[in-house]
């Protein structure tokens, strides 16, 4: 049996700190994911009106997030905002802007699809009856893309966790710091560290993913 | 802004363009072959390889490719699998994209309907002709938004290649936002070659999408 | 009697537990048209769907000149080039257009050449009317000229008998015609055909003779006058009376 470095995991209180760097993760993805829907909600019916600016706006911001990385948006944010305005935000705060701009574009796509997915007469008959345009998104439109929407903004939270990882570029101490640090810390005792630490990193977020993934495969299924 | 900074940092951010490209094609490439072979497997029911094609899906859907990427470059030498950064890179994203690709491609043909099917082997065409002039034609103009959307994601994912070293765009600006603390012009840049990488990926996506809707779709 | 095209003995087909045809035995002989009528949920397009090999059959045999046609056949797709089959939602291919579509299966299957097959592909759709159509992708047709186009590619096969699986249901009334009457062409020029329709008097004027399914079974067949006329059966007279409408007149 070759040396895989796992015994680091077992030593003080390494795993209790791995966990506790996931956690850092899952809180700063939590936070985006629940701006992103509400503020996705928003513009994505805003998506929807004639309105040309309005359009040309959302537009913009759209294909923005869609083509720049978000590692570029975090260093811009992270790095460019200390230069240009003098903030000194901190990493975590920084990840979270742009997790939220980047999760709210990809939020309010999704509710956009779900709403010109509804049949014009949905909206014909609710006007026929004499529904204003508020109460018609209120009763008619947004119930039916609900169901729609739930399982595609909880694999939203996947991808935003996946997403997290990226913060160890721009220094936020979460689970891929800590585990530089235990493996740095037992570089002479454990030279396999990296294996064991980076595989346990590994299977944890594929242990946070999963079941939510799986959750929102099993409703997209049964709500179709 | 100083432009003789710009100027003078060009050709790097140049030179990890091409990196980031050439890491960016050739990992894609490799995930259109994985994805394709998952689809196969996944969709002719070959025993044990689909099994396998479905649990390798799951696994790199639900990690990062930063994770991937560490575990592979940093844990796999520990064990003996020694691979350099480019390698690693390329396989990483490969091995992040196979699974979105195969997913694409899975959800092209299951678009097309089973009356398709009978319709072809009604006029005597066999298993692998219909799939050959009927179902993937059809399947893969329904499945080219969403494998344009990928290659955008993938073309994206490459920016985290700098924590494993590879000196790409990401890695550039940050050496020399750390070296010269030129911060605006060192993002400047990173964002416009971004730009100058996926733009035009981009727009040929939309263009294609239009062209394929056209003659395809709408029956 | 001229020769037997298709011979169908005791056929049963069940989906689980649920016996769809039950001993269904029908000869077809060359030139004939058989119409199938009955009530939905009869089995009337399952029937088709045997004959052309796209459901395994529990029982029974179906046989093409001779030739066994089961799922499980090795040359299934040598008998399907002999069978053609018209389906109700038309089908056809729309990343192709009309010509490709009607010379698809001839050239790739029949290995004919693409000119030979184009000339008579053309051909049978100046006869459908739609020979300005061939450049045509399906999305630009209309329903009965989408359906007549299905038609002119199940003919082009040279097909030993035509099946037509409720081939008018989905048409705007307008269009229903268009298509009947080259079914009707059909019929004279003495093609061997089976049809499942909803259409009586389309039924009457082009059958040789009906059969009357119910619950999977042939409760009635024989000459298309005599069934719709005076049928025998009170099953066959209580579904031809969903075709009547009067009015009740509840005051005078």
């Amino acid at each position: 049996m070759p040396d895989l470095g796992l015994e680091v995991l077992f030593k003080g209180k390494n795993l209790m700190r791995i966990l506790g760097g996931l956690g850092v993760a899952l809180k700063i993805s939590l936070i985006s994911v629940a701006i992103s829907i509400l503020a996705g909600v928003l513009v994505g019916m805003l998506m929807t009106w004639k309105n040309p600016i309005s359009r040309a706006v959302t537009r913009c911001y759209l294909e923005i997030v869609r083509i720049m990385p978000q590692m570029v948006l975090l260093f811009l944010v992270y790095f460019g905002t200390t230069r240009i305005f003098g903030w000194n935000l901190s990493g975590e705060l920084s990840a979270v802007i742009v997790f939220s701009f980047w999760g709210t574009a990809e939020m309010a796509d999704l509710v956009r699809g779900a709403i010109i997915s509804i049949p014009i007469h949905q909206y014909e008959s609710a006007a026929a009856l004499g529904l204003t345009g508020m109460q018609t998104y209120r009763y008619i439109i947004l119930p039916q893309t609900v169901r729609r929407l739930i399982p595609l903004s909880i694999n939203l939270i996947t991808r935003m966790i996946k997403t997290t990882s990226l913060v160890l570029m721009i220094g936020v101490v979460e689970v891929l710091k800590v585990a530089q640090q235990i493996i740095e810390a037992n570089r002479m005792s454990s030279p396999n560290a990296a294996f064991g630490v980076y595989l346990t990193v590994f299977l944890l977020y594929f242990a946070a993913c999963w079941p939510i993934s799986m959750l929102a495969g099993y409703l997209e299924k049964r709500w179709r | 802004m100083k432009w003789d900074f710009i100027m003078k940092y060009l050709p790097l951010y140049q030179k990890s363009a091409v990196l980031t490209v050439k890491i960016g094609v050739a990992g894609i490439l490799l995930s259109i072959l994985i994805g394709i072979f998952c689809t196969a497997a996944q969709n002719f029911r070959i025993p044990f390889l689909r099994q396998a094609a479905n649990v390798y899906v799951e696994i790199s859907r639900n990690t990062p490719l930063l994770i991937q990427l560490f575990f592979i470059y940093y844990g796999l030498p520990k064990i003996g699998i020694r691979t350099n950064a480019e390698v690693c890179g390329i396989a990483g994203l490969a091995f992040l994209g196979g699974s979105y690709m195969a997913e694409a491609f899975r959800s092209g043909i299951e678009a097309v309907e089973t009356v398709q099917y009978e319709s072809a082997y009604s006029l005597g065409l066999s298993r692998w002709q219909t799939l050959r002039y009927v179902v993937f034609p059809q399947a893969l103009s329904i499945c080219m938004p969403a494998f344009m959307a990928n290659v955008i994601f993938l073309l994206k994912e490459t920016s985290v290649f700098s924590a494993i070293s590879l000196m790409d765009l990401m890695f550039t600006a940050k050496d020399l936002i750390g070296l010269y603390y030129q911060t605006t012009e060192s993002l400047f840049l990173l964002v416009i070659f971004y730009l100058l990488i996926l733009l035009p990926v981009s727009l040929a996506g939309s263009l294609l999408e239009r062209r394929l809707r056209y003659a395809g779709f709408g029956t | 009697m001229s020769e037997k095209v298709l011979e169908i003995e005791h056929l049963v087909k069940r989906f689980d537990d649920l016996t769809v045809l039950n001993d269904i035995s029908l000869d077809v002989h060359e030139g004939e048209v058989i119409v199938v009528v009955g009530p939905s949920g009869c089995g009337k397009s399952t029937l088709l769907r045997c004959i052309n090999a796209l459901e395994e059959i529990q029982g029974g045999e179906i046989r093409l000149k001779g030739e066994a046609v089961s799922k499980k056949s090795r040359n299934l797709p040598e008998i399907r080039q002999k069978i053609g089959m018209v389906f109700q939602s038309y089908e056809l291919f729309p990343h192709l257009n009309v010509l490709d579509n009607i010379t698809l299966a001839p050239t790739k299957v029949q290995k004919r050449s693409r000119e030979e097959a184009a000339e008579e592909a053309l051909a049978l759709l100046s006869r459908v009317g739609l020979q300005e159509k061939a450049g045509s992708f399906p999305r630009q047709l209309s329903g009965g000229q989408k359906q007549r186009v299905a038609i002119v590619r199940a003919l082009c096969m040279h097909p030993e008998i035509l099946l037509f699986d409720e081939v008018t249901a989905a048409l705007d009334p307008e269009m229903v015609r268009e298509v009947l009457d080259v079914i009707l062409g059909l019929a004279e020029q003495g093609k061997t055909m089976i049809i499942v329709t909803h259409e009586m008097q389309f039924a009457r004027a082009v059958a040789d003779k009906v059969i009357f399914l119910d619950e999977g079974v042939i409760k009635e067949e024989g000459d298309p006058d005599q069934f719709f006329d005076h049928p025998k059966t009170e099953r066959a007279k209580e579904f031809l009376r969903t075709f009547t409408f009067e009015r009740k007149h509840s005051h005078s």
